[in-house]
């Protein structure tokens, strides 16, 4: 079978679609996931085809929605949850962190929670503050859980089909800004992605970007624009933020002996800073430079255009990251 | 009770009519990128709610609403300049071109703000009713909530400790009919949702016509007396939105049930009662329209005169600074 180039939207539809097909105990629950097709138009089409016993439309209730799947999947269900934006999972938040992320360690084994929780996720479009959170890291910190979070409509079919599969409770994160998106994506149903493995999404010799979800887009043009100036970067997409590949990354930055790390998040307690921390700690006689870490700024995201813009990160703030370590 | 006069029934004309005049205009700056972004949720529709709700109050008592806030804004007395150009991102608007169209709120009128997440206004109600309380103060605080809304966690906490703790909130669910495409009745098991009070042990004031802002405000002024000697309440009021959830709302085909509910427009409800109960009201009538027209226009000018907000706005008030 060929690869199809679908926008990443589609590529979710189809990894969710082939596991349900795939696999009864499969079901997706949430906001608008039936009638109305999906806030994000991920489940368009779910209701008609599947029917309301696996395509199940919840109130808003989030507590519930994270709550419930976690029952379902310690029964044996194997519920794939949506929360509408990640926003709203922070009223989720004791049900995935000390419920989804704790009960397998705490009762000993003897339960299993295999669940998926989606979220979309990102800042911008003038989604203000309370709407435009990317705290992946927040849920990241904690053992128990993994965490996913997809650059391309590729990876998202295949790290999403390893996420229904695994046994593990996995919040899963998907950029708002990279749904239409498009890209090539196997159409086997086989393909699935090793969760916690991160992709090389370019190679390069003198500076290492650390990077994933939307950062990998903004790292990509800056290091086609660098690499005009003859400076050539190695982009790493982690891919999962838990389990977190530094393997890859500590063999990318012995090549390179610089970083940059690029993320969509806040700059405090972020990805930035823990691998700022693993490289110093482990890596400390290949550096030849600080570790740069390009973030949205300290700030709650404002409405008006003009200063939201000024707070996102961005392809040049990534150049001029590099350039000021090279 | 107030009476309801003939000066009461033109104010809460005017503050219908200039709602209506600001949504539709709303509407026509956001199709032509003037008003940007991804949220914008229009009160059109729901004006005799809102209006009739809020005349019920003194100054001193409080207002807080979710995102679907301009209306309540407008009722409580914030000036459409300041509204449209927060619409429009100035720093100009009521909050500094920060917060946007789900973040209306002015202090000096006690509107305590649109929230945008679902629910997460309801606690603060009942928090700012502790103050009144506390402070030994008879204020009140009139909590919308959408019909949605009463289906997360912060409606059954939050009403649930207005009960034990007899807070003054008049706790007023907007029941229009849909949270974003989903009908109230696949989304409440007791569809009938002011029934909810008996769960809490609170005061159940009850459904009322929410097209009807006579009805709304005499219901209200009830809830509010009683909110203020007594302790919550819960009312709902059945209403409807015009435009749809709000401007991601592309599937939105419901057109033979906005005929029906535009039978019972709340301007023309209205009117029809000025009309009845006074003679030759037009005349005042068009006089209202056109004044609120054309503050509607001055507001759309304020705002786009209004200068952006600039780099030290964004990096202000993160924390409070002397
Ligand atoms: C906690 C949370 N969950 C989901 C959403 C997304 N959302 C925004 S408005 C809305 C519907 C709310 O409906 P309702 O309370 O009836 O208010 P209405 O829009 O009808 O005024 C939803 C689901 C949100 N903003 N916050
Ligand atoms: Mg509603």
């Amino acid at each position: 079978m060929a690869d199809k180039n679908m926008p990443m939207r589609e590529a979710l539809r189809m990894a969710l679609r082939e596991e349900m097909i795939r696999d009864e105990r499969v079901f997706v629950m949430g906001e608008e996931v039936g009638a109305w097709q999906g806030t994000h138009r991920v489940t368009r089409g779910f209701l008609e085809e599947f029917g309301e016993k696996r395509v199940r439309d919840t109130p808003i209730s989030e507590m519930a929605i994270a709550g419930a799947a976690v029952g379902a999947a310690m029964a044996g269900l194997r519920p794939v949850a949506e929360i509408m934006t990640i926003n709203f999972a922070f009223l989720s938040l004791d049900a995935i962190i000390n419920h989804a992320a704790k009960i397998h360690y705490m009762f000993n084994g003897q339960f299993r929670v295999p669940m998926v929780i989606r979220a979309a996720s990102g800042w911008g479009d003038q989604a203000t503050a309370t709407h435009s959170h990317t705290p992946e890291p927040i849920f990241a910190h904690f053992p128990g859980l993994y965490v996913g979070c997809p650059a391309t409509p590729r990876d998202a079919k295949g790290m999403l089909k390893a996420a229904i599969r695994d046994d593990n409770p996995v919040l899963f994160t998907e950029s708002i800004a990279l749904y239409p998106k498009p890209g090539l994506v196997p159409e086997e149903d086989d393909f699935v992605l090793p969760i916690g493995k991160a992709d090389i999404k370019r190679e390069g010799r003198h500076v290492t970007l650390v990077t994933y979800a939307r950062g990998v887009e903004w790292s990509l043009q800056a290091a086609e624009q660098l690499a005009k100036e003859g400076v050539e970067c190695e982009v790493v997409d982690l891919r999962w933020l838990r389990p977190l590949d530094t393997a890859t990354v500590f063999e990318s930055f012995q090549k390179t002996n610089r970083c940059v790390v690029v993320e969509e998040s806040l700059p405090y307690y972020s990805v930035g800073s823990e691998i700022a921390a693993q490289l110093q700690e482990h890596m400390f006689d290949y550096m030849d430079a600080p570790v740069k870490r390009v973030s949205a700024m300290d700030v709650p995201l404002p409405y008006a255009r003009e200063i939201e813009l000024m707070a996102l990160p961005n392809a040049q703030k990534v150049v001029d990251a590099v350039r000021e370590i090279i | 009770m107030a009476e309801i006069d003939k000066p009461m029934l033109l104010e809460w004309y005017r503050q219908m009519f200039l709602i209506r005049q600001f949504e539709n205009q709303c509407d026509v700056l956001y199709k032509e990128k003037k008003i940007t972004g991804v949220y914008m949720h229009l009160y059109s529709g729901l004006e005799a709610t809102g209006v009739g709700a809020v005349a019920a109050l003194r100054p001193s008592d409080h207002v807080i609403t979710a995102y679907r806030d301009h209306g309540i804004a407008l009722a409580r007395g914030m000036d459409p300049k300041v509204a449209m150009a927060e619409m429009m991102g100035k720093r100009t608007g009521c909050s500094g071109g920060k917060g946007g169209s789900m973040h209306l709120a002015s202090r000096e009128h006690n509107f305590w703000g649109g929230y945008a997440i679902v629910g997460g206004h309801l606690p603060l109600a009942a928090g700012i009713a502790l103050e009144s309380r506390y402070n030994g103060k008879d204020d009140v605080v009139l909590s919308f909530i959408g019909d949605g809304a009463t289906n997360n966690g912060y409606f059954h906490e939050a009403v649930n400790l207005s009960a034990v703790w007899d807070l003054p909130v008049v706790w007023l669910i907007e029941n229009n009919g849909y949270g974003m495409g989903t009908p109230v009745e696949v989304a409440s098991g007791q569809p009938e949702l002011h029934k909810r009070a008996v769960a809490y042990g609170i005061k159940d004031m009850g459904r009322v016509d929410g097209q009807n802002v006579v009805d709304v405000y005499n219901v209200v002024t009830k809830a509010v007396e009683y909110a203020r000697k007594k302790g919550p309440v819960l009312i709902e009021s059945l209403t409807y939105r015009y435009k749809g959830h709000g401007v991601s709302d592309r599937s939105y085909d419901k057109l033979a049930e906005l005929r029906d509910w535009q039978q019972k427009d709340p301007i023309l409800v209205l009117q029809d009662y000025l009309c009845k109960h006074f003679e030759c009201i037009e005349e005042e009538l068009k006089d209202i329209e056109r004044a609120e027209m054309a503050a509607v226009h001055a507001a759309v000018e304020f705002a786009e005169d209004s200068e952006a907000p600039t780099y030290d706005d964004l990096i202000s008030h993160v924390y409070v600074e002397e």
